[in-house]
């Protein structure tokens, strides 16, 4: 009874009822307990049909112009700098986070995509410092996916040298009696041990390769574990790994799992050999066996 | 001589209940059995605080119990209730730790916090610690269980993947967005609203108490936000306004703590679109503040929040939470006095001569409109 005299009222007040309609609090300030606002609980029996697909629903309202730099288009496209910032310039002792987007513009490019420019402020995780970049993401729409393109410039990014410390790193693994070898960086308890840290950082940066491949606007990659880091022969100076990872993306809220080969010397940086996408297993006890 | 024995023997059960409290490590995470058994010590330590209900089972059987905080109500007017939950998703260990923290923080500061204690006479606050327990005893089980989400149903007919996302499982545009009907998906809705035991256990129980609901916390990680209903990005809800501004006002207070910033909108805005949500159906269902909190980190150890972290998550979200009670109760208890949180406010004159013509009519002729 309650709810057909809010219904009555509102006719009488002129609302339109469009299913697209947004509630404005100016102009209707009921605060009851039972308004159902503009799109009634009856959604829920539609069922199946009535699904929205996620791309469907993004293409549609994906914005464009000036972002609002905490809504989720800004933040997903900065998060993609975060990654290519650290497989351009990450090391064992060089790790980035996003701090903060302070503005952001998006554009579409024809058919062919949509560019994004951003104003951030990314945090070194290692020297706990803060730094403002400019950046521009391009994301291409195709057919298949295809790896976003970025550039950046941050103002003082490698002022904290690390070569030192990455040198004696380097010499420390290549003269390694027996091959490094972890799991679980971090636990569950999210503890890693003292000595295996680096290894961890090392497992991020070669993750940032995938995380960077693999974004798209619809994604919000962040790591969520290296489950195996496994050190190899070093091979024409460079150190070796196979590395089992485990990526999150926020959107979809999955777990990938993805096997890569990487190389890293502190003159080279961290180079990707081989990846590849282990199938979506529930809750598998060991990796699935793959040739 | 009876009674004193009976004294003596009540004494007991408290300090016991009251070492096992103090000897709690409210900075580690703990698994469901030294949960359920913190939840007896605590709630026996405090009998004047403290009570506790078993308001539904898991799938798997299992007990989905809350803690109840409250204290007599000298004044004898109705209680309002404010509701928190945590652990709907079973790898977000750091919400039923912060559901643990809350509980010590109130349990060891209401006897000299005068605001504080005073809320709790006019509040009843129930949360439950762990809503997902089969999940959460899940992740548990070893290193490759850590990150399951979802609760622990069996796989429908079709199907060999277990678990139904419960906070997509929800009586709210259940099915419509931000959702997956592949059961083998993280944000698998289930086979219908409310299927799932866990999430009609919580509809039922604060179903029976929405009239009296002032507030409903449910605590998520990770993201640092602060998400306001609802889920659709069509819907807004008519106290928009206030939502906003009474969740920056707690996103403010956190950043005092340790300086971490919490983002605050709705789910469409600053997350993603979704639907089926606990937060939503308690918006829809009236109650006019709902948030979910999603508690550190941004993304370097995401759900597995090393132990060191604890305390300062638990902090800025207890201050957090802590802002929002406080105006919820304020609002509702305007100097001194009970105001109903169930009113119309009108906007047009002309309006209001419309439905006082329809409230005459109805009065005089009984006509049902």
């Amino acid at each position: 009874m309650g709810l057909r005299i809010i219904v009555v009222l509102a006719v009488l007040m002129g609302v339109t009822g469009s299913p697209t309609t947004t509630v404005r609090p100016e102009t209707t300030s009921v605060d009851t307990a039972a308004h159902p606002n503009s799109i009634p609980e009856m959604a829920e029996e539609t069922g199946q049909n009535e699904v929205f697909s996620e791309e469907e629903a993004a293409e549609d309202v994906m914005a464009t112009g000036e972002l609002n730099p905490n809504h989720y288009p800004a933040q997903r496209a900065a998060k993609v700098v975060q990654h290519y910032l650290t497989t351009r310039y990450g090391s064992p002792y060089r790790l980035f986070g996003l701090h903060r987007v302070h503005s952001g513009n998006a554009e579409d490019v024809g058919d062919s995509g949509r560019k994004y420019q951003l104003e951030i402020s990314v945090h070194e995780i290692i020297s706990n410092t803060t730094q403002k970049c400019s950046a521009e993401v391009f994301f291409p729409h195709g057919q298949k996916q295809e790896s976003p393109q970025v550039q950046a410039s941050c103002e003082e990014l490698l002022n904290i040298s690390t070569k030192a410390q990455e040198e004696a790193l380097y010499q420390q693994y290549k003269m390694n009696q027996t091959l490094l070898s972890a799991q679980n960086l971090p636990d569950s308890h999210g503890h890693i041990e003292p000595d295996m840290k680096l290894l961890w950082h090392l497992g991020i940066v070669a993750s940032s390769f995938i995380m960077l491949k693999e974004s798209s606007e619809n994604t919000l990659y962040n790591m969520a574990q290296v489950a195996n880091i496994t050190q190899l022969e070093t091979e024409k100076e460079q150190l070796k790994f196979n590395c089992h990872t485990l990526l999150h993306d926020m959107v979809s809220q999955e777990i990938l799992h993805w096997k890569l080969l990487f190389a890293w010397s502190p003159a080279e940086g961290v180079k990707v050999l081989q990846m590849e996408q282990l199938p979506h297993c529930q809750h598998c006890e060991k990796p699935p066996n793959t040739n | 001589c009876q009674k004193e024995l009976k004294n003596i023997g009540k004494f007991y059960i408290v300090v016991e209940g009251l070492e096992s409290m103090q000897n709690y490590d409210y900075t580690k995470y703990h698994p469901m059995d030294e949960i359920y058994r913190w939840m007896e010590d605590v709630e026996r330590a405090n009998p004047e605080l403290i009570s506790s209900a078993v308001y539904g089972y898991t799938y798997e059987g299992r007990n989905i119990t809350l803690l109840k905080l409250g204290l007599n109500d000298t004044a004898g007017s109705e209680k309002k209730v404010i509701w928190m939950d945590c652990g709907i998703h079973a790898r977000e260990w750091i919400a039923p730790a912060f559901c643990q923290w809350f509980v010590k923080e109130i349990v060891n500061s209401y006897k000299t916090n005068k605001k504080l204690g005073q809320m709790l006479q006019n509040l009843d606050i129930y949360v439950t610690p762990v809503i997902n327990v089969d999940g959460y005893i899940f992740t548990w089980a070893n290193n490759s269980t850590r990150l399951w989400r979802k609760s622990r149903s069996l796989p429908p007919p079709d199907s060999t993947c277990y678990g139904v996302d419960l906070n997509r499982n929800f009586k709210a545009n259940w099915g419509t967005i931000g959702v997956s009907f592949d059961s083998c998906e993280n944000t698998y809705c289930g086979k219908s609203a409310g299927s799932e035991p866990e999430a009609q256990a919580v509809m039922d129980f604060v179903g029976t108490m929405v009239n009296q609901t002032l507030c409903f916390l449910t605590i998520h990680s990770a993201g640092q936000l602060i998400l306001l209903p609802y889920g659709h990005p069509e819907i807004s809800a008519p106290n928009y306004n206030e939502l906003v501004s009474v969740g920056q006002a707690a996103a403010v207070e956190m950043k005092k703590v340790h300086g971490m910033n919490y983002t605050v909108g709705t789910s469409p805005q600053i997350l993603y679109p979704n639907s089926g949500s606990s937060r939503d159906w308690a918006r829809l269902i009236g109650i006019p503040f709902s948030y979910t909190f999603e508690l550190r980190d941004k993304g370097e150890f995401g759900h597995l929040l090393p132990e060191d972290h604890i305390q300062p998550a638990c902090e800025e979200a207890y201050v957090g939470a802590l802002s929002i009670i406080t105006y919820v109760h304020d609002k509702a208890f305007k100097n001194g006095a009970v105001t109903t949180v169930k009113h119309f406010t009108l906007a047009s004159g002309f309006t209001m001569t419309i439905w006082s013509t329809i409230v005459a009519v109805f009065v005089t002729t009984g006509f049902m409109v």
